[in-house]
């Protein structure tokens, strides 16, 4: 493990009132590069990846001991801002959710919240961001149209050129391809292992085969607890904990 | 009763009774308006002054004195709902307090018409010294219809969907940004069709107005927001019961014009439900 560590969990527990939902998780998210989560439903992996850009502080009741740094900066210290963190850490969520706008209209939004108001520089971005996201020659005359138009696969690109359009520096998918056929899936995780080379990628899958695809590192979760983390190839090949192996291949989940 | 298919029959019969029984009144009561009432509708009763101690003549200072009061009512009520909607269904931590305002709003919902009247006079005509006037009015009918307001606008808000909250979250908006660019503009539809309604209320009740701004005749219009004005629904309080030998046609025909405008509001908001329904797929 030699690149630089771009994100980080230290001894995280977390509530949801008096359920624990996750157990002293200690991760280390390397830089340009996929980290994939994955276990059983339940086990707490949208949890924590909805702690790394603090989406979980929307939920009422809920609890975090333990630390979570960007870069080195405390995340949940008194004087970070979650709309700041948010802006650096972007996230694709499990449904395709446009907006109810035209296309444009969907990528332009975290610009205009952003105050950036300059016209030429928004289209620039939004094209931009559209081409990343590998929907341009898709969309490119109907950029005015409803983003509901489009199809699930290209919404859920919409969705990522939306993310790509704020320069995050990090992107949090959470289960991005639970409700897409394989030929979108497919695209996704094409996109996916393109972006790495800019951006730092944590996803959230059900799917052993999809994490073995894309990822460099994997981390299993199991009941809230981080079981196993190690480069992917390792963790498959050659898993050091039993349950991991159970889960591998497929004697539960 | 043994017999399955008697039995299906009897009950079908018995509801589609019931039915009946609520649409025929309603038609009843828009056919012998329309009926009595038409022949009384030309250009001149609807802008010319009463005249004859008001057996003859036109309605338009009763009709104008309407109009500015349901503005009036929705310059005042519109804001303050929506913010207060805002706040409770956005802000509002779930405690006593809220909870508290949220069981008051729904009270305030069922006070009986003629009590905000007196509350209004009380408050408005001589605490505040409005006077009886289109100001004290107006405010006595906008607290009559907040909530109303207040509950359409927050069943509006609520009705967004969480993830689209999230998603604006995630890409770095504020809490105050998430609600204007995309709750709000979601909700609209929903906040105005509970406004047109509100206003539909205000145009139609008489008892909120008899003391606070009500004019028995005025052979003009009102020049300010103090002075005082006629209404469609006191108007034709006063000419089927305060003046005698009133031809039958004006009355039904103000009866009409009445109707008329709130099941304008009405359609108004349909309208815009129906054209957002057709827009909005999640």
């Amino acid at each position: 493990m030699d690149e630089a560590i771009k994100m980080k969990a230290e001894n995280v527990n977390f509530f949801y009132g008096k359920t624990q939902a996750l157990k002293d998780v200690s991760l280390d998210i390397h830089a340009h590069s996929v980290t994939a989560i994955i276990g059983p439903s339940g086990c707490g992996k949208s949890t924590f990846i909805r702690l790394l850009n603090r989406m979980n502080d929307l939920i009422p009741h809920a609890q975090l001991i333990g630390r979570v740094y960007l870069d080195c900066q405390d995340v949940f210290s008194h004087a970070a801002d979650p709309v700041e963190l948010r802006r650096r850490v972007g996230m694709v969520f499990q449904k395709p959710n446009p907006f109810p706008k035209s296309i444009f209209e969907n990528i332009a939004y975290g610009l205009h919240v952003n105050n950036i108001k300059d016209k030429d520089f928004v289209e620039t971005r939004v094209i931009e961001s559209l081409k990343k996201a590998a929907l341009w020659e898709e969309v490119r005359h109907r950029l005015h149209e409803s983003a509901l138009k489009l199809s699930g696969g290209q919404q859920q690109r919409l969705c990522i050129a939306r993310c790509l359009a704020v320069s995050p520096e990090v992107i949090l998918f959470d289960e991005p391809c639970a409700s897409l056929d394989p030929i979108s899936t497919a695209k996704i995780e094409e996109l996916i292992l393109e972006l790495k080379k800019e951006y730092t990628i944590v996803i959230v899958t059900h799917n052993m085969q999809q994490a073995a695809r894309v990822a460099d590192y994997t981390a299993f979760f199991l009941l809230g607890e981080l079981i196993e983390f190690n480069k992917t190839q390792e963790l498959f090949t050659a898993p050091k904990d039993k349950r991991t192996e159970a889960y591998i291949t497929g004697r539960f989940g | 009763m043994r017999n399955p298919q008697r039995t299906e029959k009897i009950a079908f019969f018995f509801l589609f009774l019931a039915t009946l029984v609520i649409a025929l009144p309603v038609g009843l009561v828009v056919i012998i308006i329309i009926s009595k009432g038409l022949p009384a509708i030309n250009w001149q009763f609807l802008s010319d002054i009463p005249r004859q101690g008001m057996r003859s003549g036109g309605i338009f200072p009763a009709i104008m004195g309407t109009v500015y009061l349901v503005t009036g009512a929705i310059i005042f009520a519109l804001p303050i709902g929506l913010l207060a909607a805002v706040y409770l269904s956005e802000y509002a931590k779930d405690n006593m307090l809220t909870r508290v305002i949220k069981l008051a709003i729904v009270n305030l919902a069922g006070v009986p018409s003629v009590v905000y009247g007196l509350f209004g006079l009380a408050l408005f005509v001589v605490f505040f010294k409005f006077g009886a006037s289109i100001l004290s009015g107006s405010l006595t009918l906008g607290i009559m219809i907040l909530p109303i307001i207040i509950t359409a606008s927050r069943e509006a808000l609520e009705s967004v969907p969480y993830s689209f909250r999230e998603v604006s979250y995630s890409l770095g908006a504020s809490k105050w940004q998430t609600i204007r660019h995309t709750v709000l503009p979601n909700a609209i539809p929903g906040i105005l069709t509970g406004t047109i309604l509100g206003l539909g209320r205000a145009a139609g009740e008489t008892a909120p107005i008899l003391f606070t701004v009500a004019a028995f005749y005025l052979p003009q219009l009102p020049k300010s927001i103090f002075d005082q004005a006629m209404a469609l629904p006191y108007h034709l309080y006063v000419i089927s019961t305060q003046v005698p030998n009133v031809n039958e046609k004006i009355r039904y025909g103000t009866a009409l014009v009445l109707l008329v405008l709130v099941l304008c509001m009405n359609l108004v908001a349909i309208l815009i439900r129906y054209q957002f329904r057709k827009r909005k797929k999640w």
